[in-house]
């Protein structure tokens, strides 16, 4: 490596907060600060995984599930904790972690804070899917596949069409939009061409929500972060010199597009998993990295893992507020909506971005 | 030929003679103006003519077919006791009359807004109309226990002006102005937003999805005439006040510098046209619910007919507005016989398409 890339991607190693340590052949730039404040949201989110546990019609005190949970409860309290509630809340987390995650690399490969998965229209491939999926009755263990077929498969098409010898942001969100169009079209004939009980259940799943998560979701939820968290973490340390402009990467000698593919590839799985297991929940991926952004300083590998913690803390929470203390209790996905469509419309209108 | 006034000093003017003989400069240009004009008339014409053919078309076709006397006969010369008459009366009637109306307004809708933010993306689709009246009816719906759609027709009248003047504010907010993206952006989050909580709504009362799910998916199909000439006033009225906005749009249309340099008060076009087009797709979503592209597509199908000029792309509009919306019905009623398709997923179907082909033009997007 050359003084370039150091220049480049190192403009101030000095940056209070930061410690680089060097061997003879790899050097590492550790953010004190950036850790330190995901250490807090990690003990933030432990005592806020328990919390939730505790609460139901059925309370149980803090302690005591704490020893369910390491296995030392009494088989009361270890059926509820264990069985009933843990699944739920660990899968709002995680889903919230990847949801996070994947709206860190979109926003921070298309460099644009107005962008997440969502918004580009993968969702509405995985909606259609469950909607034909659900109506026509098939197998119900298959359907979070199904789900990640059809997101996958929307991603890949909107990548299709953008493509023009490179990707722009702008032309992949119009296209989003085109694609998003068709198939809620598509959903949307489904939806009155069936009796009003049959299409119940598809328009309920197309509010995203955790409720009825098994350890099973929790296993497919786990094995993915587990292999896409540090394929991200790893991405993002070119990513940072793509954000300085195509034409800087290309003379860094970036393979500029597979790098993109990467990161595509790594967003989509991600944001394909939680639609496959909780349906679309909007407004996440949007708004979480934002907020760590805001927190601690722009994207890097750290800061991804610090988005994936504060978006666990997030999702957890908007579901504990739609599960215990609305009148009724709604899917998690109309809370983070009815929470991060009012913080997008009001960072559109203070950032003034000019596109 | 082409000298407003003999002896005004211009070359050729003046001598009758040089005249006749010598090709002057001025001439061709006014000639081949005089035929544009001509040929643009005529076109408008012709266009006029296959909306009257759509809507025969339309009127014949369905489960049921009928004759052309039948149809003649239904119109013109009513027996009530004619099952065919009846059929065309009551059902096809009404929806064609519906489907010219909201197509043609629609489109000029489209057009004015594409002409007032210069935006290639605006149309009334984008501004979140649909999810702003989704979310009025279904609100309605679940509260007051409405059953018709002259009920609550009102309500979606009401909720998509809202969602489009909010969408407006929001997205024009700050520099630059209304950009293609940050309108898009805008209104696809405030329709992701009201589509949660209409989504909500539906959850909590089945009977409430139950009604709102056909009202989603854009139809002309069901409604009495009686409805449309509710809101006639608004759509027709609105129409019209547009399609004589031509001259406004294309001074606009130069940019805002340009136009304040000509004396042109933009601010005051700007929000006359804005109103408009909130009113005419209140009012057309309002009748036939939520229906995309239409607004969208159809005026740049014009201008690659007509090309820029506002006063011929305005009319134009309505006119091919009217015929796609018209052929667009008539081809969900074919497609799935004897079922039908809402003519809103039809016109997504067809006009998605389109908005992929415009971001993919170097133009549009960055």
């Amino acid at each position: 490596m050359t003084a370039l890339d150091v220049q480049v991607t190192h403009p101030n190693p000095e940056k209070p907060g930061h410690r680089t340590y060097r061997t003879r052949h790899y050097a590492l730039r550790i953010n004190y600060r950036v850790l330190a404040m995901t250490l807090v949201a990690s003990v933030v989110l432990v005592v806020l995984t328990i919390w939730a546990v505790t609460l139901g019609t059925l309370k149980i005190p803090f302690l005591d599930v704490v020893q369910a949970i390491i296995g030392r409860g009494s088989p009361d309290t270890d059926f509820v904790v264990n069985t009933l509630r843990m699944p739920r809340v660990l899968a709002a987390l995680m889903v919230g972690a990847a949801l996070a995650m994947s709206g860190s690399i979109f926003q921070a490969l298309v460099r644009n804070a107005l962008v997440s998965p969502d918004i580009i229209g993968i969702n509405s491939g995985a909606t259609l899917m469950a909607t034909i999926w659900l109506v026509f009755g098939l197998q119900y263990s298959l359907l979070p596949l199904a789900a990640f077929a059809g997101a996958f498969g929307t991603a890949i098409i909107i990548y299709m069409l953008t493509w023009e010898g490179g990707i722009s942001p702008n032309r992949m969100i119009l296209v989003g939009i085109g694609i998003q169009a068709i198939l809620g079209a598509c959903t949307t004939y489904i939806t009155v061409k069936f009796p009003v009980e049959v299409i119940r259940p598809a328009v309920v799943w197309t509010m995203g929500s955790v409720y009825g998560s098994q350890w099973k979701d929790i296993r497919i939820l786990a094995i993915s972060l587990v292999v896409l968290l540090p394929l991200a973490v790893m991405l993002m340390w070119p990513l940072r010199a793509i954000q300085l402009g195509d034409d800087v990467s290309r003379a860094l000698g970036l393979p500029l597009e597979s790098i993109r593919l990467g990161l595509i590839v790594v967003g989509c799985g991600l944001a394909a998993i939680c639609v496959a297991v909780a349906g679309p929940i909007g407004f996440v991926a949007l708004m979480v990295p934002h907020v760590a952004r805001m927190l601690g300083g722009p994207i890097s590998g750290s800061s991804i893992v610090f988005s994936a913690v504060l978006g666990a803390v997030f999702l957890l929470a908007a579901d504990v507020v739609a599960q215990h203390f609305l009148p009724v209790s709604l899917p998690v996905g109309i809370v983070t909506a009815a929470v991060g469509a009012p913080y997008f419309l009001f960072l559109l209108y203070r950032t003034n971005v000019q596109m | 030929m082409g000298c407003p006034v003999a002896g005004d000093g211009r070359p050729g003017c003046g001598v009758t003679a040089a005249d006749i003989t010598t090709p002057i400069p001025g001439a061709p240009v006014a000639n081949r103006r005089r035929l544009l004009t001509t040929a643009r008339a005529v076109g408008l014409l012709v266009g006029l003519v296959i909306v009257v053919v759509v809507a025969l078309v339309s009127v014949r076709i369905g489960s049921i077919g009928v004759s052309n006397r039948d149809a003649w006969n239904a119109i013109f010369n009513y027996h009530a006791d004619s099952y065919n008459e009846t059929v065309i009366r009551s059902l096809r009637l009404p929806r064609t009359v519906i489907a010219i109306g909201v197509g043609g307004g629609l489109a000029v809708a489209g057009a004015v807004m594409q002409a007032v933010t210069r935006n290639p993306l605006a149309g009334p689709d984008i501004l979140g109309v649909s999810s702003g009246a989704s979310f009025a009816i279904v609100t309605a719906i679940y509260a007051l226990d409405l059953t018709a759609v002259s009920q609550y027709m009102w309500f979606g009248f009401a909720g998509a002006t809202g969602a489009a003047a909010l969408v407006y504010i929001v997205g024009s907010a700050g520099r630059g102005g209304a950009t293609p993206i940050k309108l898009a952006l805008a209104g696809v989050v405030i329709s992701a937003l009201l589509g949660s909580w209409t989504s909500a709504l539906t959850l909590l009362d089945e009977d409430t999805l139950d009604q709102a799910r056909f009202w989603f998916a854009g139809s002309v199909v069901g409604r009495p005439l009686s409805l449309f000439w509710t809101v006639a006033p608004f759509l027709i009225g609105g129409t019209l006040v547009c399609v004589f906005m031509g001259h406004q749009l294309n001074v606009l249309s130069m940019g805002e510098d340009a136009a304040r340099a000509l004396g042109m008060q933009t601010n005051r076009i700007r929000v006359i046209s804005s109103i408009l087009v909130v009113v005419i797709t209140g009012a057309a979503v309002s009748v036939a619910g939520p229906i995309g592209f239409v607004g969208l597509a159809t005026p740049h199908i014009v201008r690659s007919l007509v090309g820029p000029d506002y006063r011929w792309v305005l009319p134009y509009s309505v006119v091919i507005g009217a015929i796609f919306l018209t052929t667009a019905d008539i081809i969900g009623r074919i497609v799935t016989r004897p079922g039908e398709i809402q003519v809103g997923i039809i016109t997504a179907i067809v006009g998605a398409p389109f908005l992929v082909y415009l971001a993919r033009k170097r133009t549009v997007a960055n």
